[in-house]
């Protein structure tokens, strides 16, 4: 990668200043950012997938959701037994120490890392040989099928849901809970953007692209393309699983289809967010993911109970005229910006050909 | 885990009876989605939402004290309209391009569809009564209810009708043509598009018709579509397109699979087995598939 350049410099360093004074600056807001965080989390390890293999997933949910119940369980199971906890109002008869809640919640963060990426792996070598539409609708049937086994397993609560631990009450700051949860999200944002940004300056990026351009043309040129593709989806879960995990903990109820393997939410709001911004570029997903935040949660309330059909309008109109998205927009109209050097002449022969 | 199944051999007579009723049912509405996917090259998540719809259609003049066995031929009607309708609006802006900016597409219309409904018809789960009876087999041991032959009665009907309409009909050979080659149709004179907005509307008056049986049969609720698309999805895959002996064997042995499921899992995990399946299924294509490549190499 070459080096970071001066503008850049003061450009990161300005977002992570502001990142930091967020919770300061806007206190009433600390929950919204940290969905915000989470939501940027999520579409940019969808990108790395449907945008730069060209892999479309609906099924990173299934990491999410699987990040989410393995935090829980760990949290609790570490400290007190867990089929009893479930069972019914277990956060009333056990209560955790504020050591055991911040041990609980690290193990339980760096499981919930782990394991969905092991998982992505194992499952990687027979999903990702599907191609095109057929690994989307696999996938989607992945994550729904996850959300319904996981309805109907006893121990984390089946159908009634599950309740993660309460923040510690000797924390006597009220403000504490929330700007917790920030900072870890605003650190998981900060890992997860200078790991992809690390990708997008190496060769990862470039076989990832091939892959997506033509698959058996890159296997041609030697590439043992199912091995990046599972390495591809791996860093994704790894990532995905680790904002379940603090999502779990920031809305304190774990339900296995409406909140964990939220298809009709999280799932598709990943998707949309990548595309909106732009699939295939760095800073797509965060402006996508950010914009589409503020719309949500700006009409969300406004337009109370026509949300969905609002979802819904909202997905066709941008996949069916805006595909390319935000950044693809941009790219076009000004491609200099973008260090895509157009002399005239090629620019009339596109005109013609057009 | 319960396996009274196989203490009570019966109950796997009931079963299997009930699973091939109602895998009738699912080949009807697979068979309207391998229409659409071979001549459009789409494939429509609404596809689930379409049948419910058409359900609430027959549930509708239930409510008016019309006999809700008429809602096959009302509902189909309606519903032909509703899919021209969609076609018009938003498929035909996806038609040639990427199948997953279709799949997403149809996905959203799928989100719209749900909430529309759930807004219209509440969030209850219904059934339209058809005081049909049941038929009692084998010593009273087996019990079937009358709808379900009905319903299976009227899907070979109207997939036997539209066999015959494809084959002899002008618009039905010109669908064909479409599918065959788009192009040259379109060489020859078939208006494409016309096509393409019959093709959708059929498909969609097929989600009708099996959602009228489904009203009177099963149950309706706003959010169940998704299932039955991924069902229609799983017997499209596994009998290839435009086969329709294919489709009615493999709709069966889904419903079958569905019904021993239910017996042996138990009823929580019902939907997550077929959509367990569905990845099994599309996981065992890809290695044939995959040593069918290595043997090209």
């Amino acid at each position: 990668m070459e080096k970071v350049k001066q503008k850049d410099l003061i450009l990161y360093s300005g977002l992570i200043i502001l990142g930091l004074a967020a919770p300061y600056l806007f206190s009433a807001f600390k929950v919204q950012l940290t969905y915000l965080c989470v939501l940027i989390v999520l579409a940019m390890t969808w990108n790395l997938q449907g945008g730069e293999m060209g892999y479309n997933t609906f099924g990173n949910i299934l990491f999410y959701g699987l990040g989410m119940y393995l935090t829980a369980s760990v949290q609790v199971g570490m400290f007190f037994p867990l089929a009893e906890w479930t069972e019914s109002g277990g956060e009333k008869t056990f209560v955790h120490t504020t050591a055991q809640y911040f041990q609980g919640i690290g193990v339980g963060l760096l499981v919930s890392a782990i394991i969905p990426a092991i998982i992505a792996g194992a499952i990687g070598y027979a999903i990702l040989g599907l191609r095109g539409h057929y690994f989307a609708i696999c996938t989607l049937g992945l994550g729904i099928a996850a959300g319904e086994i996981a309805g109907g397993i006893e121990i984390i609560g089946a159908g009634q849901g599950f309740t993660t631990p309460p923040f510690p009450a000797e924390i006597v700051d009220t403000e504490a809970r929330g700007k917790f949860f920030y900072f870890l999200s605003f650190a998981l944002l900060v890992g997860t953007f200078v790991f992809v940004k690390y990708i997008y300056g190496s060769r990862f990026k470039l076989i990832l692209n091939a892959i997506r351009d033509n698959e058996d043309k890159a296997e041609a040129m030697g590439i043992q393309t199912m091995k990046y593709k599972i390495v591809g989806w791996m860093c994704s879960a790894f990532f995905c699983g680790l904002a379940g995990g603090i999502m779990g903990g920031l809305i304190g109820y774990i339900d296995s289809t409406d909140v964990a393997f939220d298809g009709r939410e999280m799932g598709v709001f990943m998707v949309l967010m990548a595309i909106l911004g732009g699939k295939g570029t760095l800073w797509g997903p965060v402006i996508g993911a950010t914009l589409f935040h503020f719309f949500k949660e700006g009409l969300w309330t406004l337009i109370l109970g026509w949300q969905y059909v609002a979802l819904g309008v909202l997905i066709v109109v941008i996949v069916v005229y805006f595909p390319e998205g935000l950044m693809g927009w941009l790219r076009e109209k000004y491609p200099e910006k973008f260090g895509e050097v157009i002399d005239d002449k090629d620019r009339k022969a596109q005109v013609e050909l057009k | 885990m319960d396996f009274l199944i196989f203490k009570a051999p019966m109950l796997m007579v009931q079963a299997s009876l009930d699973g091939i009723l109602l895998g009738i049912l699912f080949a009807l509405i697979a068979y309207g989605m391998a229409l659409q996917w071979g001549v459009m090259n789409i494939i429509n998540i609404a596809q689930g939402d379409l049948v419910i719809l058409g359900g609430y259609i027959a549930y509708t003049i239930y409510l008016w004290g019309i006999h809700p066995a008429w809602g096959v031929i009302i509902s189909p009607i309606i519903m032909f309209f509703v899919g021209w309708g969609l076609y018009k609006l938003v498929i035909n802006k996806v038609v040639d391009r990427d199948l997953f900016i279709s799949i997403l597409a149809t996905f959203g219309i799928a989100i719209v569809f749900q909430q529309l409904m759930n807004f219209i018809f509440g969030a209850d789960v219904v059934v339209a009564q058809s005081e049909y009876g049941t038929t009692m087999l084998f010593d009273n041991s087996v019990t079937l209810p009358n709808s379900k032959i009905f319903s299976a009665f009227i899907s070979v009907l109207y997939a036997f009708a539209l066999v015959i309409y494809m084959k002899k009909s002008r618009l039905g050979r010109a669908i064909r043509a479409t599918a065959q080659n788009a192009r040259a149709a379109k060489i020859l004179g078939v208006d494409t598009e016309k096509v393409y907005a019959a093709t959708f509307g059929i498909n969609a008056a097929l989600c009708g018709i099996a959602g009228a049986l489904i009203s009177i049969t099963l149950t309706l609720h706003p959010y169940v579509g998704l299932p039955y698309t991924v069902r229609s999805f799983m017997i499209v895959i596994v009998a290839g397109l435009g086969n329709l002996p294919a489709v009615a064997v493999s709709g069966m042995g889904l419903g079958l699979f569905e019904e021993f499921a239910d017996y042996i899992l138990g009823t929580e995990f019902r939907i997550g087995a077929v959509f367990l399946l569905l990845v099994l299924i599309l996981v065992y294509r890809r290695f044939k598939l995959s040593k069918k490549r290595e043997y090209l190499k």
